[in-house]
């Protein structure tokens, strides 16, 4: 029997995350010969409309419908999958927040390896897949191997494989409902909260001054102000000045913050790390200014230039207010 | 309430470079200068401003060498009550799971409400709190950024989500958070504060003390190399001068509409 690459698609009012393509075009990476099967766990008509469009990519796909997962919380799914899905599995799920709260434990309960954060697949030689991941936020990137016979959990990174935009798999759609046991765990889940709006809206900005940890100190914030100030841009942020409260949340770009779509991306001592530019979308012309010529932003960025932001800002705000 | 926080030592990255060595082996671990977990330290925070308020006990346990007993001792002055050191030549080689075999079968030694791990740590996995809460067969929530005690038996959590979202969910005790940063500010550790905990003794347990069989703890992922990454088209670099550079990213700017008259 051939192997069986399951693909786990989050789904919000009916439709299918962006990673429900990509996973299709990562699943054939990852063996070729695998039959792959898309997974959609949910409730009611939503849950139907996301098993529909994912059978457009999916030659077969496996429903999961329970009063209990109207809202997915991970601690169901965890238990629902666990009661579906063969032992010998090889289980993909997006690298994002609800991703990391259902994989680990879900390799656990199913005895499999867990590769986590997977941005490529390196090879699969008999039962011995070898995947690509990165650590140090990017700075280095390894080659991880484990033996599947047995199944896998793998989380993939979102965006990190070109989605499958064929779309007429005409996929049959099985109904896995009936043999999911008893989901009722020691968690509950209460209410969403919506992000605040801030002053500013940065996702309708044309052009963003966007500034990250290289900025050092709260004080030195007047420097980017100055320099969006004359560019006629807003000011953005990486996480970590959202978290010293130098900036407030509506600033921040990234999977966790905002998704923006500039013109111009002005990247000033921020790294690059995948949630960060996770927020950028559609294809801005993005400058980057970091003091480590080997900084990963320097590889999605356009122009670079290595530059102590402190010293290289202030005489660009200057140039700027001379030519405009 | 007692605590149990789950901390690792790595090495810090605002002040390295991280390259790889000769062969493709390792990083660079010569002159690396190391520090805790950034993640780990707002999960300290918390447990330490949690007890303060409800009282009980912070314990800090790292799996590691002699040398993570100085981020037991770090975190020991930031206020944690205890360290725990798990170190054992058998566990060199562990893997995520490892770990967390490691950690569950520290936690069944002690009795504690709650288990804080780091979101995260230098290898960006996210996993050992999720697969120490399925060992230990009680709730988990990845990612929170608020916790509110309800009573001894539950409490009120809120996790990160997309887009500068809160999912709030309510938990039943004992359970495993993983921490995200910007939950609180992890407070300002002084060379007071380190010297007043320099000789409190940090007890070592090792796979014996633990009853763990090393097969238990091999590894099922194994790290191949490390190597740096392919840097594809990358950036066009702007060199020369200041003024030079200065002078090409405004010609770059106008064009692309990046400056608004
Ligand atoms: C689940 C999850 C969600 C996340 N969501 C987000 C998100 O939405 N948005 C986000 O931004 N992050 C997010 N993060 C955090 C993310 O992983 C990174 O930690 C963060 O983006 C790093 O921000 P940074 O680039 O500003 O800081 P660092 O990574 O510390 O980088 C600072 C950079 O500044 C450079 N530098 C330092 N001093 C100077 C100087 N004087 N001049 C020039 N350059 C200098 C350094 O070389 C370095 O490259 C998330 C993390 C997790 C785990």
């Amino acid at each position: 029997m051939s192997r069986q690459v399951f693909a786990y698609i989050i789904h919000k009012n009916g439709k299918p995350d962006d990673t429900a393509l990509e996973f299709a075009t990562a699943a054939r990476k990852l063996d070729p010969n695998a039959e792959v099967i898309g997974v959609v766990v949910g409730s009611g008509a939503d849950l139907e409309a996301a098993a529909g469009e994912a059978a457009k990519s999916y030659t077969s796909v496996w429903k999961i419908d329970n009063a209990a997962l109207a809202y997915p919380l991970a601690d169901g799914v965890r238990k629902a999958l666990t009661s579906v899905l063969p032992r010998e599995a090889v289980v993909l799920i997006p690298h994002e927040h609800f991703g990391l709260d259902l994989a680990p434990g879900l390799a656990v309960k199913l005895d499999s390896p867990y590769l986590p954060d997977v941005v490529d697949f390196a090879g699969l030689d008999g039962d011995t897949l070898t995947a690509v991941r990165q650590e140090f936020s990017g700075m280095v990137s390894t080659h991880v191997a484990c033996d599947i016979a047995a199944g896998a959990v793998i989380t993939v990174r979102p965006g990190a494989f070109a989605p499958d935009e064929s779309a007429a798999a005409g996929g049959t759609i099985t109904d896995k409902s009936g043999d999911v046991g008893d989901l009722a765990a020691g968690r509950r889940y209460l209410e969403t909260l919506v992000a605040e709006v801030g002053d500013v809206d940065i996702t309708k900005s044309e052009i963003l001054v966007s500034v990250g940890r290289g900025i050092e100190d709260q004080d030195n914030l007047e420097i980017v102000n100055d320099l969006a100030r004359a560019m006629g841009a807003d000011v953005s942020c990486s996480r970590p000045i959202v978290d010293a409260k130098w900036l407030e949340k509506s600033r921040q770009v990234g999977t966790s913050g905002q998704t923006v779509s500039p013109k111009v991306y002005l990247a000033c001592g921020i790294s690059g790390s995948f949630q960060h530019m996770g927020g950028i979308k559609g294809a801005p012309f993005i400058v980057a200014v970091n003091k480590n010529p080997k900084a990963p932003i320097f590889q999605v960025a356009d122009v670079g230039i290595v530059a102590d932001i402190l010293e290289f800002l202030p005489e660009l705000t200057e140039a700027v207010e001379k030519n405009r | 309430m007692d605590i149990l926080v789950c901390v690792k030592r790595v090495p810090d990255t605002s002040e390295n470079e991280i390259q790889v060595n000769g062969k493709g082996t390792d990083i660079e671990r010569d002159d690396l200068v190391y520090s805790v977990n950034e993640w780990d330290n707002y999960a300290v925070e918390e447990a330490i401003q949690i007890r303060d308020r409800v009282g009980g006990t912070v314990t800090v346990v790292t799996v590691g060498d002699d040398e993570s007993e100085e981020v037991l001792r770090r975190e020991m002055a930031m206020g944690a009550d205890n360290g725990i050191l798990l170190s054992d030549p058998a566990f060199e080689s562990a893997d995520g799971r490892g770990i967390a075999t490691i950690l569950k079968a520290a936690v069944e030694k002690g009795r504690y409400d709650l288990i804080l791990t780091g979101a995260q740590a230098d290898d960006g996995a996210g996993q050992v709190g999720g697969m120490l809460a399925a060992m230990l067969d009680v709730p988990y929530a990845s990612l929170v950024n608020v916790i509110e005690i309800l009573d001894d038996k539950k409490i009120k959590v809120g996790r990160e989500i997309a887009g500068g979202n809160q999912e709030m969910n309510e938990m039943t005790l004992p359970c495993v958070l993983s921490i995200q940063t910007g939950i609180n500010e992890p407070r300002y550790v002084g060379i007071r504060g380190i010297r007043k905990v320099a000789s409190v003794e940090i007890p070592t347990m090792g796979a014996g003390d633990l009853g763990l069989d090393p097969a238990a703890v091999a590894p099922k992922v194994k790290r191949l190399d490390y190597f740096v990454p392919d840097m594809g088209e990358g950036a066009e670099m702007l060199t020369g001068s200041t003024e030079e550079i200065i002078e090409k990213l405004m010609e770059l700017l106008k064009a692309k509409g990046g400056i608004k008259s």
